[in-house]
C-alpha cells in the first residue's frame, strides 16, 4: 500500500516553544490513520502544520510524492486536502447552505454528494436556509465534516470530532465516517476518544512530547490494556 | 428533534429586525417632542442623507476591520484625496457646474467622482502594500503606521494645495431645494440618499448573492478557515481595501459637495463618526454599518436641535447605549 502522506524530520516552533520534535509518520491511500495522545502532546499541531496553518521549522512533509512544507494553506487545500479543525470553524453568520457551497471550491455542489450528505446528515438538510450559528454543537460538527467531504479529497485531517459531543451524536458521527471510510477516503484523525478511535482505525500513531512514540494497527493496540496504559494512561476497558 | 422529509420545503431563515426597528423607532419618537411635523421632516431627511455619506466613508472601513482586522487610523486620508482630486477635475468645468441642466452638470459631476474612487483606491492599494502588509496581526504597530500615514498624507495634501479652505460649490442644478407644503428637503440631499442607497443595495447583492461576497463574509469570520477551503484570502484583503478606500475617496466627494468646501483636514471630524458607526454596527456589518450610519446621524440631527449641548457628545452616548444593549454592536460578526 504506498503513502500517501508523509513527514520525516518534522519539527515545528510555535514562538518560543518547541512543540514538534521530528515528526515521522505515514498515512497509506486508502487507511484511516489515528493520531492519540494526551492534552498537549502535539497532534493538532501536527495537523496545522500540515495545512500550512503553522509552518514547520524543518523537515519534509509530501503529499501523494510532492513536498508541501512552505506552501500557503490555500495551495496545499487545493492538493486536495480537507480539513475538519478542532473548533469546528463553521462559518456562523452564513446559512448551511451557504457553508457548504464555500466549500465547493471548484464549481456548483453535486446534488448526489449532497443527498449522500443528508442521509447521515438529515439535521443539515432541515436547517439549510439558517445561520451556521443557531446550529447545536453536534450539528456544526456536522457541518464541518460536510464542508470537508462535499468535494472529492484525496486526504481528510480530522481534529477531535467528538470532542464535547453527546454520546448519542458520537455513535451516528461514527457511522459516517465509517462509511466515508467505505467510500475509500484517506484520513489522518486525531482523537482523545479510545471508543471512536478503536471502531474508525486502521493503523495508529501516539504522541508524546512532540514525538511519535508508538505506531502500529489500531486492532493491536485496542487488544493490548497494558499498552494503552502506558502510552495513553487509560485504558479502553475504562472508556467504556 | 423532528426530522423532515426530503420532500418538506426548506425552512427560511429567522431575521434579526431588532436594530432595523431602532432608527424607525428613534424617528417616530422624535415626532412629539421636535412638535412641528415639517421641521420633523426635514431633519429626517437631513439624517439620512448625512447617513447615507457616512455609511459611503465606513462601509470600506467596517470591511477593512472585520475581514483584515486591521485599525487603518489612516482611513481619513482617502476622504480627503478623494475630496481634493475632484477639485481637480471640476476646476477645469466650471461653466458646467453652473449650467441650469442636471444632465450637464452630473455629466461633469459622475467622472470626477470615479476618477476620485480610481485614485484613492489606487492609493489604497499603495498604503496596503507599504503600510499593512508588513504589520499584520500587530494591532499597536498598524494604528502608529496608519496615523503616521495620515499625517504624512495630510501634510502632503498642505504641500501640494496649500492650507487655505478650497471651495467646492454645488452644482446649480443641485442647489435649492424640493417644497413640499411647509417641508423643503435640499435637493443634493436626495441626490446623496439615492447614491447612499445604491452603494448599500450594490455592496448587499455582492455580499449575498455572489460568491465573492461569501469569502468576504466568511473571511471576515474565520479568515484561516476561508484559506484552508483553498482560498487566497489576501488577495481578497487587497481587493476590498482597494474597494474601502475607493468609497471613502467617493464620500469626500459627497461631504466636499455637502460642505461646498475642501480642506486637508476635512477628515478630522469625521473620523469620529465613523469609528462609532463601525463599531456600533459591528465590525464587519455592512448592515449593521448601515444602520449605525443613520442612527449616528439622527442622533447629531435630532440631538443638535432638541439639546444642542448634548451634540457634542451624543454620538458617544448613542455608542454606549448601543454596546450595553448589544456589546459587539448591533449585528456581531466577528468575536473580535
Amino acid at each position: 500500500m504506498t503513502d500517501l502522506l508523509k513527514l520525516s524530520g518534522v519539527h515545528t516552533h510555535i514562538g518560543r516553544y518547541h512543540i514538534l520534535q521530528g515528526i515521522d509518520l505515514a498515512v497509506q491511500q486508502g487507511q484511516t490513520t489515528m493520531l492519540l495522545g494526551r492534552n498537549g502532546a502535539g497532534k493538532t499541531t501536527t495537523l496545522r502544520t500540515i495545512m500550512g496553518l503553522w509552518q514547520a521549522s524543518s523537515g519534509e512533509i509530501s503529499l501523494a510524492g510532492e513536498r508541501i512544507e512552505g506552501r500557503a494553506t490555500p495551495d496545499i487545500a487545493r492538493l486536495g486536502v480537507g480539513y475538519v479543525p478542532e473548533s469546528m470553524a463553521v462559518f456562523s453568520d452564513l446559512t448551511v447552505k451557504e457553508n457548504l457551497v464555500l466549500a465547493a471550491r471548484d464549481g456548483p455542489m453535486d446534488d448526489k454528494q449532497l443527498d449522500w450528505i443528508f442521509g447521515f446528515f438529515p439535521a443539515l438538510r432541515r436547517f439549510w436556509l439558517s445561520r451556521a450559528g443557531s446550529l447545536s454543537g453536534g450539528q456544526k460538527q456536522m457541518l464541518s465534516i460536510a464542508r470537508a467531504i462535499i468535494e472529492p479529497r484525496k486526504l481528510l485531517l480530522i481534529d477531535e470530532p467528538t470532542k464535547g459531543l453527546a454520546p448519542a451524536i458520537i455513535v451516528a458521527l461514527i457511522e459516517c465516517l465509517k462509511e466515508i471510510k467505505r467510500r475509500g477516503a484517506t484520513i489522518l484523525l486525531v482523537e482523545q476518544n479510545f471508543f471512536a478511535a478503536r471502531e474508525l482505525g486502521d493503523n495508529v500513531l501516539v504522541m508524546d512530547n512532540g514525538t511519535i512514540v508508538h505506531r502500529g494497527e489500531m486492532a493491536a493496540l485496542a487488544a493490548d490494556v497494558p499498552l494503552q496504559e502506558r502510552l495513553l494512561g487509560l485504558s479502553l476497558e475504562a472508556h467504556q | 428533534m423532528t426530522e423532515i422529509a426530503a420532500a418538506d420545503p426548506l425552512p427560511k431563515p429567522k431575521r434579526d429586525i431588532a436594530p432595523i426597528l431602532l432608527p424607525i423607532a428613534l424617528a417616530l419618537v422624535m415626532i412629539p417632542l421636535i412638535g412641528s411635523p415639517s421641521t420633523w421632516l426635514t431633519l429626517t431627511a437631513a439624517s439620512l442623507a448625512m447617513g447615507m455619506m457616512i455609511f459611503i466613508m465606513a462601509s470600506g472601513l467596517t470591511l477593512v476591520f472585520g475581514l483584515m482586522d486591521v485599525l487603518n487610523f489612516g482611513h481619513g486620508a482617502f476622504i480627503a484625496v478623494g475630496a481634493y482630486v475632484a477639485t481637480l477635475v471640476l476646476a477645469p468645468f466650471a461653466a458646467s457646474m453652473q449650467a441650469d441642466s442636471l444632465w450637464i452638470n452630473l455629466a461633469v459631476l459622475a467622472p470626477a467622482a470615479l476618477l476620485s474612487m480610481a485614485v484613492s483606491g489606487a492609493l489604497g492599494l499603495v498604503v496596503e502594500r507599504v503600510l499593512i502588509l508588513p504589520v499584520y496581526g500587530q494591532h499597536l504597530k498598524q494604528i502608529l503606521m496608519t496615523t503616521g500615514g495620515l499625517i504624512v498624507a495630510e501634510q502632503t495634501m498642505y504641500a501640494l494645495w496649500g492650507p487655505q479652505i478650497i471651495p467646492m460649490p454645488l452644482p446649480t442644478s443641485l442647489r435649492g431645494s424640493f417644497i413640499f407644503g411647509d417641508v423643503a428637503i435640499a435637493k443634493y440631499r436626495v441626490l446623496a440618499m439615492l447614491i447612499g442607497l445604491g452603494v448599500f443595495i450594490a455592496i448587499q447583492l455582492v455580499l449575498n448573492r455572489t460568491k465573492l461576497g461569501l469569502l468576504i463574509r466568511a473571511g471576515v469570520e474565520n479568515r484561516e478557515m476561508v484559506e484552508a477551503l483553498g482560498y487566497r484570502i489576501r488577495r481578497l484583503f487587497l481587493g476590498v481595501f482597494m474597494t474601502g478606500s475607493a468609497l471613502a475617496g467617493l464620500g469626500g466627494v459627497m461631504w466636499a459637495l455637502y460642505r461646498e468646501q475642501v480642506h486637508a483636514s476635512m477628515s478630522d471630524e469625521l473620523t469620529v463618526l465613523i469609528f462609532v458607526v463601525v463599531i456600533i454596527g459591528g465590525l464587519g456589518s455592512i448592515g449593521g454599518c448601515f444602520i449605525g450610519a443613520i442612527l449616528v446621524a439622527m442622533v447629531a440631527n435630532y440631538g443638535g436641535f432638541l439639546v444642542p449641548k448634548l451634540a457634542l457628545v451624543s454620538n458617544i452616548l448613542l455608542m454606549v447605549a448601543i454596546l450595553m444593549w448589544r456589546p459587539r454592536g448591533l449585528y456581531a460578526v466577528t468575536s473580535r
